[in-house]
């Protein structure tokens, strides 16, 4: 009989979060990857090699850099990763929660920094064009958090974000190439997330349909619509008209006099359209979200439906029209596939973004910097993988293909702790 | 009819005919909805030299229902289309019963498939008794490890297993892309795959030909009935009967066992799981770890019994469609059967009805999807055919992120 009782308290026990030992955790990690790095780098590279980075001059050919600095691979490595481990010894011991996603954040960046350097070991890389590679990986990863987070702030799941790009993609590429505009076709992608956006949004609102589900139906209905219209327009359309397809992938903008500044001209200022924008919504979101009525009410019916209805706001119409507004974002989003990376339309060629986007917005705690800095660390494992390809590294290449995934698992399994969802979020709002 | 039977005075005890039509009357409804949809489509994108627009439309699904059941060959292989599909939905169904939404299948799926292909074609000279129960468990162990990561996730961690078990998914195809063209790679062929299963661990036929050896890496294949004769020659394997099989053991350990009950309460309402003193993690882990084993069984069922390697690009689509009919099924073990057949009947008719029209095959994806939104979104079809819904009726899926 005793034992009935205090069996439940004791399982409510062990599902407590166990808070204060994270920061313990976190720096006993923090510690590994070090000790792993440092040890990998020690054993497989030659002490005597150097990494040169190099910083190129905007406008100047790549023979002749701004700086070239070459690192002394192993010391740097030593140095780098020793004082990561430093910190994560002090957070371990001192149990600095406070430090946990900064921390977090730093060790993957790191990390992925020492990998650069290690495949790097006897040549050279052109780290403007790295860093330049990761924000425009970030574009539709933050656009889908945007969008994502829009809808979450608003109380409705969005996993169809996904199946929202790829309809995007899909319907924009077909419209740029029939119209001969890629303009054209941006738009209408944008058109076509909100469309898929709205069905979305009537199903979960609306008809009250499970909110997970319904964006699992989307995903599903966007591989099999944007299949098949591929296979039974697109190519067919190529194949007779090929010489007649005049659109092309949206062009680079070099912003005139800012692209010029060594660094950071290459990094934020030589972009293609859809990055300026994403760039632009971040803040612009931001601002929106927690500086107008528009935001507070979108957060308020996030959080408590109830209480905002009681204050005169319509819940489900404005959730309604707020999925779909977050439509156009990734709808936009799709455009880059298909537009802006390149002018072509694949099967699948969305390839899980949709999904890393939301993690990036739940790692960014539902804020749009937030998001935009999660992005940003699943875009620089993409630019890693992809830049590293080009040397020879001992890693085959699944293994780095596989590193945006295994990031997005690493953080989304709480090493920053249990993020806290807006309260309402996934539940339908009934009046009464 | 419908009215009649969702009436409030319904009478208690229920006929089991009443019954399976209360259960089966939206799912259904929503099968004929899609495909009408899918009839609208071919009306509008049909070819202009195949007649007139309504007999494209007829001609079409009538090729896609004999490509699936005209003639003993048709129905066999619309059942070995079906085989991994009862497996992989019911793994998603276990899932569900415990609230939890395994997108993940198809990952473990690969996994099992590549687990059960590398024990199965190691030479170790042990009778088929032992040898291909080992491949299979090989298989399950593989995919039940594989997604019991996620359920461990969730409950410590809060990650949705939505989202990490498609990153699961990713890397798994990554795993085995690397596997398949590296370390297990047959050596003496110089496609990218691994060996073939040694016979004693195949799925046999029912009944057939023996195998040539020269198409099978040196290993013959035996099926239970020796027939020369080219009419019986049927791809139907042991796995459809061990598919089957499963559905009874899962039927049975869910409502026979206290094991089932838990996994139900915790999906149902996990707050009073815990409180009645039962472990969420345990629950979360052992669900997903039973779902992650089936899928990785229906991995297994593929290669030791229709493809008998693992290539590099083995198939793919299992892991969606799975969602899809335990979503028909509602999560019912024996519904799954007819979901699962009705599925492959699909796939399997849709090379005859483009043969036939010129219709890509593609549209069925499209008939696939609209039946999964409209038993997903059963209000819709509510809605159109003015039915009711029965007090109670309610399946519980899953739930927001952080709960």
């Amino acid at each position: 009989m005793q034992n009935t009782i205090s069996q439940p308290q004791l399982q409510a026990g062990a599902n407590v979060p166990r808070g204060v030992s994270r920061a313990r955790i976190v720096g006993i990690i923090g510690v590994v990857v070090a000790a792993l790095l440092i040890s990998a780098v020690v054993l497989r590279v030659d002490a005597t090699k150097f990494s040169t980075l190099n910083i190129p001059q905007p406008g100047a050919p790549p023979n002749q850099p701004l700086a070239r600095i070459p690192l002394p691979t192993v010391a740097t490595v030593i140095v780098l990763q020793g004082l990561l481990g430093l910190v994560g010894l002090y957070i371990a011991l001192r149990q600095r929660m406070q430090w946990i996603t900064l921390y977090v954040s730093t060790m993957i960046g790191l990390a992925f920094f020492t990998i650069l350097l290690w495949a790097v070991a006897g040549s050279s890389v052109d780290l403007v064009d790295v860093l330049a590679r990761v924000v425009r990986l970030a574009t539709p990863i933050t656009l889908g958090a945007l969008a994502g987070l829009i809808c979450e702030r608003s109380g409705v799941v969005n996993i169809a974000i996904e199946g929202t790009m790829l309809f995007g993609a899909c319907i924009g590429f077909i419209v740029a190439m029939v119209s001969g505009s890629t303009t054209l076709g941006v738009l209408a992608a944008m058109l076509t997330g909100s469309l898929v956006s709205a069905l979305h949004a009537v199903l979960s609102v609306n008809f009250k349909v499970d909110q997970i589900i319904s964006g699992t139906v989307i995903n599903l209905l966007a591989v099999g619509v944007t299949g098949y219209l591929r296979g039974s327009f697109i190519i067919g359309y190529e194949q007779r008209n090929g010489a007649d397809i005049t659109a092309q992938a949206l062009p680079v903008l070099r912003i005139p006099g800012l692209s010029q500044i060594p660094v950071l001209g290459p990094i934020f200022f030589s972009h293609q359209p859809i990055t300026y924008i994403m760039l632009i919504l971040v803040f612009a979101i931001n601002l929106l979200l927690f500086r107008t009525v528009w935001g507070l009410r979108t957060r308020a019916i996030g959080e408590h439906p109830k209480a905002a209805d009681t204050v005169g706001i319509q819940v489900n119409r404005m959730r309604f029209w707020n999925v779909v507004a977050s439509g156009l974002i990734s709808g936009l989003a799709g455009a880059w596939f298909s537009l802006e990376s390149t002018f072509r339309f694949d099967d699948v060629m969305t390839n899980g973004r949709g999904f890393i986007a939301l993690a990036a917005m739940i790692f960014g705690k539902w804020t749009p910097l937030g998001a935009f800095g999660g992005a940003l660390l699943f875009s620089s494992a993409d630019a890693l993988q992809i830049k590293i390809q080009g040397f020879n590294f001992g890693l085959p290449r699944q293994f780095l293909q596989m590193l945006p995934y295994l990031v997005t698992l690493v953080v989304l399994a709480g090493i920053i702790g249990r993020a806290r969802p807006p309260a309402a979020v996934g539940q339908p709002y009934e009046k009464g | 009819m419908a009215v009649q039977l969702d009436a409030p005075l319904a009478p208690q005890r229920r006929s089991f005919a009443t019954a399976f039509l209360r259960g089966a009357l939206v799912p259904l409804l929503a099968i004929l909805t899609a495909l009408l949809v899918g009839a609208i489509i071919i009306w509008f994108s049909a070819p202009a030299d195949r007649g007139t627009r309504f007999e494209v439309v007829v001609a079409a699904y009538r090729g896609l229902f004999l490509g699936a059941f005209g003639g003993r060959q048709a129905i066999a292989n619309t059942l070995v289309e079906a085989t991994p599909y009862i497996l992989a939905g019911l793994a998603v169904a276990v899932a569900f019963k415990c609230g939890l939404f395994n997108i993940g299948a198809e990952g473990q799926l690969f996994l099992g498939a590549l687990a059960a292909a590398t024990v199965g074609a190691s030479q170790l000279g042990l009778p088929a008794i032992i040898h291909l129960p080992l491949a299979l468990l090989a298989g399950a162990l593989a995919g039940g490890i594989w997604a019991a990561i996620p359920g461990y996730l969730r409950a410590r961690t809060g990650a949705h297993e939505v989202i990490t078990t498609i990153m699961l998914n990713y890397i798994a195809f990554r795993l085995l892309d690397y596997l398949v063209t590296g370390p297990l790679k047959d050596p003496g062929a110089s496609a990218l795959r691994t060996p073939f299963v040694a016979s004693a661990a195949q799925l046999p036929r029912f009944i057939g030909p023996l195998e040539d050896p020269g198409l099978t890496g040196g290993q013959t294949y035996r099926p239970l009935i020796v027939t020369a004769d080219p009419e019986w020659n049927l791809r139907l394997h042991l796995g459809f009967a061990i598919a089957i099989l499963a559905v009874w053991g899962i039927w049975w350990l869910l409502n026979r066992t206290t094991t089932g009950f838990e996994i139900r309460t915790v999906g149902a309402n996990p707050e009073a799981a815990r409180y009645a003193g039962m472990s969420i993690t345990k629950n979360f882990v052992v669900a997903m770890a039973l779902s992650g084993a089936l899928a990785g069984l229906a991995g297994s069922g593929q290669v030791l019994g229709v493809e008998h390697n693992v290539k590099s690009l083995f198939s793919s689509g299992y892991g969606f469609d799975s969602i899809a009919i335990a979503l028909l099924a509602k999560s019912n073990p024996i519904a799954i059967i007819p979901a699962a057949v009705f599925w492959g009947a699909l796939n399997n008719g849709r090379g005859l009805m483009q043969a036939q029209t010129g219709i890509s095959i593609e549209l069925i994806r499209i008939v696939q999807a609209l039946t999964i939104m409209f038993v997903a979104a059963d209000q819709i079809v509510r809605w159109i055919y003015r039915i009711r819904r029965p007090i109670g009726d309610q399946v519980v899926f899953s739930r927001g992120w952080g709960k």
